[in-house]
């Protein structure tokens, strides 16, 4: 060692010497849940499989260019599929006994082939409509995409937002409302906004400024504004329908070119404003989260308050309008269904897409594109079910309705695992 | 740039954290701020940059009054702070870091990273640092993430840098470093506020020093002013910085731990392959700095911890695979190191607190009641046995101070009859009159015939106490030498080099 200037030895390379070494621990978790999985298709496949022929239709009448339509015999398809199930569960327990990590992309593989396996077994002497499949799963999925977003902002800057179901349902109710009596779209839109971030400013005030758990402050203002709403919808709206509950729907747009893209182009192009909005929102949000001043800002807040202070943050002002702004997107999300979709403001009509929104968020590891794409995989879900039941499947409509749900408690509790979210979120600030 | 604090006065409620400060720094001068842990030091400098608002006082910066609202005032004032806890985001990379409140954009409002890894190179280079700008600060070594704390200060062009306690997270050859960046941020003119209550620090690199005593400056003196000058000035008191200790009579092996090992959830080798033993009537203690393993090592002694490979045996019979409450009833009393956290339930009362891991049988609990007059009476003797300082038993322990809370954890666990007495970082936060009972009565219990572990970060109190010290680095045994053994070679031991003489048993 030399006595002078010890300074500039370079401190920072001190990484791995012989240091303290990693082990895999052998975690059998995912062979075994493949392995019963692989049991199950097994069982379905072939055990309960079923003759005949099985079409996917990958065009719709109105494209320009035709694909023709994918004919598998539904049998052998089982049969194949179910053998590259047991060969994929054979692959991960091999590395798990060798002590290597199993990859997620095996994990995805596993699951589409399950997810064609089920297809071609339901869909025996039938036709599946694959565009019209994917068209639902996205407009399924754009409420839950609008609130996963105010989800990811409100959570990367430290407050959980459990509201995303109430300021969902209060964007419907008052783009309902607004867009009926001024017959325009956009107002309707606007007053959305506004409505999420009115239910914002509630959840903002009560855990920011009074420290109240959030959490309970979300979960209360879920009921307060269900209630809310169900009391105005049946004593006003339901009785003054044709003033205050016929919005004027948003017509779809078809974009030149990009929507003529053979199944891609119905699927995505020929949405309705609020939707292209949405991709718009999805690209927004990361980039700002990611690579402005605004989401370094935000996420510094969201993770280490005191440290934001300590640099001239306003950590209490940038909590607040961020959880406002928020609300105005998930807002935009409660829109759809009455702008977009339905048509009209019926009684809690969003029926628990907050609560699967936030679902999204967390399996989406609190990143607006995972969030997006974790959201289109359970709108897909519920549109399967749908699609399903239209096709004649012999599996009972109450067990299909039930699968949505159960892809999302799979989807957070089993495939999640260890992710880590913001540090402060949930935690409030309190300056001393 | 010279700095003037005023008259600061600043009350929390009944409690005056600062009592009518002043204090000038001089323009290039390193002064130094010594007190006790609450003595109202790091009060003062949160005044100072803007995170408390004091009651009374003005600063002023140049002769120049100052108002600061709050830290980002001070900043553009050019303070600098580098706080003990650092204010780094662990999931930020270190350009980021020091970009962070004053961020540069390229057009269309995109972060310009470029021109900030520009600025940590600028800044690192000058001082050589070596950091790179891309590294997450989660992975760099707390002496790098302290550098990356400079910098961030320096991009702000600070002309006067507060260190608030910098050194209690070091090694002792980082500290060396630290010194020799202050002498280099003093000689490029910056002026420097060092916080600390290491009295050798002070005395090494200070221009100047100024103590403080319950929230009053008591004194000043020149770095020239000897230890013991400087502790009675701190303490109050004279006292006496050794420990009487009466040379260890060693005798059979009590506990024996051969090739033990610690996994944590993903996979991370926390203990490697350690092997010891502590003898009847003898101090073991574990030397190193934060996070080489230490806290989980006793964690798994105790059995806290889930994936633990190896053998513990203690008296001929193993403690692997037991549960703690199976390891408490073999009589191993445990002095955890984050008291507030895992030594005592805050809201509980002494009394409530000193029968805490007796709540299960006799003579605390009888037919499924608590024996609550035995209680009173016992805690009674212990609180005037430990010299536990409150309103009375029936006080949360949560309002205690600091040392008389740690005075509860060891009445507790030394009421026991222990045959293995282990005890985490048993002086951390105290004062020095704390610190001086809690060490008596470790070196007590070793006089009992008693085989003790101490884990300490804290060099002065592993050289005060130790009969064998055994140093850890990255979870691995450095090195077991004997306890009168130079600081200059733990030093290196720490920083996870074999010491020359080989392994001494």
């Amino acid at each position: 060692m030399s006595t002078i200037a010890p300074v500039n030895q370079p401190t920072q390379p001190v990484e791995p010497d012989d240091g303290p070494a990693t082990t895999v621990i052998k975690s059998w978790k995912v062979p075994v849940v493949l392995g019963v999985f692989t049991v199950l298709g097994i069982l379905l496949l072939i055990v309960f499989g079923r003759s005949g022929t099985s079409t996917m239709a990958l065009s719709t009448s109105s494209d320009l260019i035709q694909l023709p339509d994918v004919l598998l015999p539904t049998r052998e398809t089982g049969v194949v599929i179910s053998i590259l199930l047991a060969a994929l569960t054979a692959v991960s327990a091999w590395m798990v006994q060798t002590r290597r990590k199993v990859p997620v992309w095996l994990i995805a593989l596993f699951g589409v082939l399950l997810l064609i396996g089920f297809l071609v077994w339901a869909s025996a002497d039938a036709r599946i409509p694959v565009p019209g499949l994917l068209f639902g799963s996205l407009s399924l999925a754009v409420p839950l995409i609008f609130g996963a977003l105010g989800g990811v902002i409100s959570e990367r800057v430290g407050v959980v937002n459990v509201a995303i179901e109430g300021q969902l349902l209060a964007g419907a109710f008052t783009s309902a409302v607004v867009a009926s009596v001024t017959q325009q779209p956009l107002l309707g839109l606007l007053a959305a906004m506004i409505a999420g971030m009115l239910v914002s400013f509630v959840l903002a005030a009560f855990s920011i400024k009074y420290f109240v758990d959030q959490v309970i402050v979300g979960v209360v203002l879920n009921v307060l504004v269900t209630g809310l709403t169900g009391f105005l919808f049946s004593q006003v709206l339901a009785p003054n329908a044709a003033l205050l509950n016929q919005p004027p729907k948003f017509e779809r747009i078809n974009i030149p070119l990009l929507s003529e893209i053979p199944i891609i182009g119905p699927v995505f192009f020929r949405q309705t404003l609020i939707v292209y909005i949405m991709y718009i929102a999805v690209a927004a949000v990361y980039v700002g989260i990611f690579h402005t001043k605004w989401g370094l800002r935000l996420r510094s807040v969201g993770e280490h308050p005191q440290a934001a202070d300590t640099v001239g943050i306003n950590v209490t002002g940038t909590r607040f309008w961020n959880v406002s702004l928020a609300g105005a997107v998930a807002g935009l999300g409660g829109a759809y269904f009455t702008l977009g979709s339905v048509g009209a403001f019926g009684k809690e009509m969003t029926a628990g897409a907050g609560f699967i929104a936030l679902a999204a968020v967390i399996f989406g590891r609190w990143d607006p594109i995972r969030a997006t794409l974790a959201a289109l995989l359970f709108g897909f879900a519920s549109n399967l079910q749908n699609v399903l039941s239209i096709i004649g499947s012999p599996v009972p409509s109450e067990f299909m309705l039930m699968l949505p749900y159960l892809v999302t408690i799979f989807a957070v509790a089993g495939l999640v695992g260890q992710s880590r979210g913001p540090a402060a979120s949930g935690k409030p600030y309190r300056k001393s | 740039m010279k700095l003037e604090l005023r008259g600061i006065t600043k009350r929390f409620g009944a409690l005056v954290a600062n009592d009518d400060i002043n204090l000038t720094i001089e323009e290039g001068e390193i002064h130094a701020l010594l007190g006790e842990n609450g003595a109202g030091k790091s009060t003062l400098m949160n005044v100072l940059y803007g995170l408390y608002r004091a009651e009374e006082g003005e600063i002023l910066l140049d002769d120049v009054a100052q108002h600061f609202a709050g830290p980002g005032d001070a900043m553009a004032a050019g303070i600098g702070m580098v706080h003990q806890h650092f204010m780094l985001i662990p999931v930020f990379t270190v350009a980021e870091n020091v970009m962070l409140g004053h961020e540069q954009t390229t057009l269309g409002g995109r972060l310009d990273l470029a021109a900030a890894r520009k600025r940590v190179r600028e800044i690192s280079d000058r001082f050589g640092f070596s950091v790179d700008p891309d590294a997450l600060v989660e992975n760099l070594p707390v002496g790098v993430q302290q550098r990356v704390e400079i910098i961030k200060a320096l991009s702000r062009d600070a002309k006067v840098l507060v260190f608030d306690e910098p050194t209690a997270v070091l090694t002792p050859q980082e500290t060396d470093e630290l010194m020799n960046i202050m002498r280099q941020l003093k000689a490029a003119g910056t002026s420097i506020v060092f916080i600390t209550h290491k009295l050798r620090e002070v005395r090494e690199v200070a221009d100047r020093i100024t103590v403080i005593r319950l929230g009053k400056v008591v004194g000043t003196a020149a770095p020239t002013a000897s230890n013991e000058e400087l502790a009675t000035l701190m303490v109050g008191r004279a006292v006496d910085l050794t420990v009487d200790k009466a040379p260890a009579t060693p005798g059979a092996a009590a506990l024996v731990v051969t090739g033990l090992s610690v996994i944590d959830p993903h996979g991370q080798v926390l203990v490697d392959n350690v092997s010891f033993d502590v003898k009847v009537g003898e101090i073991l203690a574990i030397a190193g700095v934060q996070g080489n393993g230490q806290t989980e090592l006793t964690e798994a002694l105790m059995g806290l911890q889930p994936r633990v490979l190896g053998e513990i045996t203690l008296d001929g019979t193993s403690l692997c695979g037991h549960s703690v409450r199976q390891v408490l009833d073999a009589g191993v009393g445990f002095v955890p190191e984050d008291r507030n956290r895992d030594g005592l339930v805050g809201g509980f009362s002494i009394a409530e607190n000193l029968m805490l891991d007796r709540s299960n049988r006799l003579p605390f609990v009888k037919r499924f009641t608590l024996q609550l007059s035995f209680l009173a009476d016992f805690a009674r003797t212990k609180v005037k046995e430990f010299d536990v300082r409150s309103q009375g038993i029936d006080t949360p322990v949560g309002r205690l101070s600091g040392g008389n809370q740690q005075k509860v954890v060891l009445a507790r666990e030394l009421s026991r009859d222990l045959r293995l007495f282990v005890a985490a970082q048993p002086t951390r936060g105290l004062d020095v009159g704390s610190i001086e009972f809690v060490h008596e009565r470790i070196v007590a219990t070793r006089d009992a015939g008693t085989p003790v572990i101490v884990i300490s970060t804290e060099l002065d109190e592993v050289a005060a106490l130790a009969d064998r010290i055994m140093v850890m680095y990255r979870g691995r045994i450095i090195g077991i030498v004997p306890g009168d053994t130079p600081r200059s070679v733990l030093g290196l031991m720490m920083a996870g080099e074999t010491p020359a003489e080989g392994v001494a048993a």
